[in-house]
């Protein structure tokens, strides 16, 4: 993702050197117009959407201030609105789900790229590509229908019975709830993290491989010492796309989650997430500051998006700056 | 390839413009509880009547308030009635108010999944609310118990499962509830969606279905038409006149015939908690939004013929989808209302 760069080196003098007319006329300048406005288009759509996000929510932001962020009563009957329980039920599912799905994910993607022969790689590369293009409410069917029971007849009693001392297995056990929705959300990002990363350490030179193995290395030393560390910035381009998934993810979440807007530290406890909630109650809204303040969980989600891609961006930046030669991949 | 495609073009618009001259399309946008109900009124009506076709939208009650009030769609479509202030709101912006015509009445029954149990179990006011308060937590407390002489009820925590979403099954249930207790009233109050003391959230009638069949010691509440069409056990209800009564078709609108005694002339009435010995009473109406004018004629001449319709042979498709039908004295009264619209 953020390896790709768009500048051509060297087209740029000699398209200057001929004169407009004649690139006009060969296409060259029409092409780069049209193409130009289809770039704009997306800095267009990101600006209008933030805009009207703003604008839609006035009333709610006015009346509640930064308080939406701190306040958990979430109340259309009596119009108190917080949105804490919501980024918290979404920033859990989000970590719970990249937890499960990062190790797995790397893991099948270097077995398919650098380990497994040909054939079997593109074989499952086919299946992988059709689960990511499962729709997602096929995941939250199979999610209420399969992990829920098994999670409340076996997973959740077995955790509360060996880690029950620690916070995070305690309470309850209902088989829905963060827990549950983080492993939905990892059977549905795992096939980006396998797809992406693939690819990536599929394009690592053959060379670099090469020359690892000359040197005496095993071919899992050479794998993990240089292949992986080569594709690092695609590999983690791969788990942007998987956490901006699973942050947004909203109809297999709200199947699974309990829709609850309550804080516990807890990851048997039923929760809520941002997107669940605008799903839920935005068609039945009838309150104009319930609307508004669902329109600012809107605003509070991309906000979101917006800073954790950030920081992601500057992981990679960090990461590369001390790593071995993988700015320019 | 591309010749196809511009010929295909062409024969569309030609296709549109015949269509858009024989055919008077109205639209509509609300409610999805009676969605399955108008489908088939408005196919049934568009093979009576070829020139009319009727659009309808289940984008949710608050939505087809919002457009019907925005002025995007020709009628609306309500669970719950509109408030005061969203009539004003509609004065004010077009000029003239309007109207709520009751079209066919819904009821939510309570279900429950309590292991070892398969009896039919009675519920009093103060148990449900108890329940959905959180103060009643165990299935064998006195107050579920006592009506329920004979059945051997556990000391499990009761697991209480609510629809996440908005929705009129809500609003009947909470509007029930703020009701029969006080505390519910101050403390939650009724609407589409509410701040729920207690409970789980799941989407849909058939998720909560699904949670409560899945969870032991569960109690929800779902549609009646949902829990006839799959065969769900669900309990009996103590009414205001101190009878147990199952849901059923005859017992809702049973509620309506109690209620409409004192039916005001703007059909914005609550028959939850009716009187009558035989009443259901978590039972409701759906609504039809009509504004009171319309600049088009024949949008309006159509409109009142759709609704005269439906008020007559339309009601002999109810019960086939398992919407209980309107009380005669209710179709009198609107059959008069709609000399209101202009």
């Amino acid at each position: 993702m953020a390896t790709t760069t768009t500048t051509v080196p060297g087209a740029g003098p000699v398209a200057g050197s001929r004169s407009f007319l004649s690139r006009l006329r060969e296409g060259d300048e029409i092409a780069r117009m049209i193409t130009f406005l289809f770039a704009a288009s997306v800095v267009l759509v990101t600006v209008l959407l933030v805009f009207e996000l703003w604008q839609g929510s006035a009333l709610a932001r006015h009346k509640f201030g930064f308080n939406f962020f701190l306040t958990s009563v979430w109340d259309p009957i009596f119009e108190q609105f917080g949105a804490l329980p919501f980024i918290y039920g979404t920033l859990v599912t989000a970590a719970v789900s990249l937890l499960i799905a990062v190790p797995l994910g790397i893991g099948a993607a270097i077995f398919l790229a650098e380990l497994a022969p040909a054939r079997v790689s593109d074989t499952l590369e086919f299946f992988i590509d059709l689960l990511a293009a499962v729709p997602s409410v096929i995941y939250g069917v199979l999610g209420i229908f399969i992990v829920v029971p098994l999670m409340r007849q076996y997973v959740q009693p077995a955790l509360k019975h060996s880690f029950g001392f620690l916070p995070l297995f305690q309470g309850p056990v209902y088989g829905i709830g963060f827990l549950t929705a983080g492993i939905v959300l990892a059977i549905m990002v795992i096939p980006y993290i396998i797809s992406v990363s693939r690819e990536v350490l599929l394009s690592v030179p053959r060379e670099q491989r090469e020359a690892a193995l000359s040197l005496g290395a095993t071919r899992w030393e050479s794998t993990w010492k240089v292949v992986v560390p080569f594709a690092r910035a695609g590999i983690f381009g791969s788990i942007f796309l998987a956490l901006a998934r699973a942050l947004g993810e909203t109809m297999a979440v709200t199947m699974v989650i309990g829709n609850t807007p309550k804080i516990s530290a807890s990851l048997l406890s039923p929760g809520y997430s941002i997107a669940a909630v605008i799903a839920n109650e935005f068609t039945e809204a009838t309150g104009e500051l319930h609307t508004q303040s669902l329109i600012e969980l809107g605003l509070v989600l991309f906000l979101l998006t917006f800073i954790l891609n950030g920081l992601a961006r500057l992981l990679i930046v960090a990461t590369s700056q001390r790593g071995s030669g993988m700015g320019h991949v | 390839m591309r010749r196809i495609a511009g010929l295909s073009l062409v024969v569309l618009a030609v296709a549109g413009v015949l269509w858009a001259d024989s055919t008077l399309s109205i639209n509509g946008a609300g409610a999805t509880f009676p969605y399955p109900m108008y489908s088939k009124w408005f196919d049934e009506y568009h093979k009576k009547n070829a020139n009319i076709a009727i659009n309808y939208q289940s984008i949710g009650s608050g939505g087809g308030i919002k457009q019907v009030t925005e002025g995007t769609v020709d009628f609306g479509a309500t669970d719950g009635p509109m408030n005061d202030e969203q009539l004003k709101a509609y004065q004010d912006k077009h000029g003239f108010g309007i109207l709520h015509f009751p079209t066919v009445l819904g009821a939510d029954v309570p279900a429950y999944n309590i292991p070892g149990v398969t009896a039919e179990l009675n519920f009093t006011q103060d148990a449900i609310a108890g329940i959905f308060l959180g103060k009643i937590t165990k299935w064998n407390d006195p107050a579920i118990a006592d009506p329920n002489k004979g059945v051997a009820l556990p000391s499990n925590d009761i697991v209480v499962v609510h629809r996440s979403e908005g929705s009129g099954t809500t609003y009947i249930w909470t509007d029930y509830l703020s009701k029969v207790s006080d505390e519910w009233k101050t403390k939650v109050g009724k609407g589409a969606s509410v701040n729920w003391p207690v409970g789980l959230g799941a989407k849909g009638n058939e998720a909560v279905a699904g949670t409560i069949k899945n969870t032991p010691n569960a109690f929800g509440y779902v549609e009646l038409i949902y829990a006839i069409q799959n065969n769900m056990p669900y309990g009996r209800v103590r009414n205001s006149a101190g009878a147990f009564i199952k849901a059923d078709l005859a017992s809702v609108t049973a509620a309506a015939a109690g209620a409409a005694k004192n039916m005001p002339d703007d059909f914005r009435v609550s028959i939850t908690d009716a009187p009558g010995k035989t009443a259901f009473p978590i039972a409701s109406f759906t609504w039809l939004l009509i504004p009171q004018k319309f600049s088009d004629p024949a949008k309006r001449d159509a409109i009142k013929g759709f609704v005269k319709w439906m008020l007559a042979d339309g009601q002999n498709y109810t019960e086939a989808l398992s919407y209980a039908k309107l009380p005669k004295e209710v179709v009198a009264k609107e059959t008069k209302a709609l000399n209101n619209i202009q």
